[in-house]
């Protein structure tokens, strides 16, 4: 391990921007990809009229 | 065991439920362990400093893009020729994830540039055909989400999902074949990698973990598919 403290850890050696930019996009994107399609699901099964199976009940 | 049971839609449907909670578990697993070796085993390079880091999810993220594009035409042409509809619906469910690994890679790749190279952005042979790549997604769920009809939807757009394999040869090679400011491959099969064991135990690790992520949410997606695609269908209901 090459961080003496917290604060280092988070200076990235200089890069904080680059490296942190990179990370937390990627996470915030893959949280939102993940929060649409859960959405859609949901969208999906409140539908009137025609009931989907819900997961709970395929098992 | 009959595997080819599983190729329709209705009992397609209950499996990928099952399965979806497995990949995400993987993947959580996965990134968890190749972010702590990235970040606390890893060590600093001699050159780049810690700016290298980003490769993590960069390389990941930029095979991803190319490996989800050619699993997206191999099953768009699986319903182009078989005219099978489960074949179709995961060409769809595929497409919005490899979109996002393509936007993944330009971006981190932006951003370990500018500290690298001195430059957000080049037009270069490889970073140009990734934007293409990113534009071919793009073309293949804006045209199938603009014909109504399902099965024409899915003619349509996997003709332009075929054509469009041609770019990814392109992109792999485009460090090979013409002069780019990107560097050639890193990871190769026929010679030594060019990188420390560690980092590249931290890389690979990420790779699995994006492959896990990407299975699981495009399970989850085709799901979704399945379930709006069939909600007319007996089975479906109650």
């Amino acid at each position: 391990m090459q961080w003496g403290s917290v604060s280092e850890f988070l200076a990235m050696g200089g890069y904080a921007f680059h490296v942190w930019g990179s990370y937390l996009v990627t996470g915030v994107l893959l949280a939102a990809e993940i929060w649409l399609l859960a959405r859609r699901s949901r969208t999906l099964r409140a539908m009137p009229g025609r009931s989907v199976r819900t997961p709970e009940r395929d098992r | 065991m009959n595997i080819w049971k599983y190729s329709s839609p209705q009992t397609f449907y209950p499996l990928a439920g099952k399965m979806i909670p497995v990949f995400a578990v993987l993947a959580a697993a996965l990134g968890g362990a190749g972010l702590y070796i990235g970040f606390f085993v890893a060590p600093t390079d001699f050159q780049q400093g810690e700016a290298y880091r980003i490769i993590f999810i960069h390389v990941p993220a930029a095979w991803m893009s190319m490996f989800i594009y050619v699993v997206m035409a191999f099953w768009a042409a699986a319903g182009l020729i078989f005219n099978t509809r489960l074949s179709s619906m995961m060409a769809h469910a595929l497409a919005p994830t490899g979109a996002l690994m393509t936007f993944i890679a330009l971006w981190t790749g932006s951003l370990w540039g500018k500290p690298t190279w001195g430059t957000w952005w080049v037009w270069d042979a490889r970073l140009t055909s990734e934007l293409i790549l990113l534009f071919l997604y793009i073309g293949y769920m804006s045209l199938a989400a603009a014909i109504d009809d399902p099965r024409r939807a899915d003619k349509a757009s996997a003709v332009l999902a075929l054509v469009g394999v041609i770019n990814i040869p392109i992109i792999y090679f485009s460090v090979k074949w013409w002069n780019t400011l990107h560097q050639g491959a890193s990871v190769s099969l026929t010679r030594a990698p060019s990188m420390a064991s560690t980092m590249l135990t931290g890389m690979l690790v990420m790779v699995l973990a994006f492959w896990m992520y990407s299975i699981a949410v495009s399970l989850a997606r085709v799901r979704v598919i399945i379930a709006e695609r069939e909600r007319g269908a007996a089975w479906v209901r109650d």
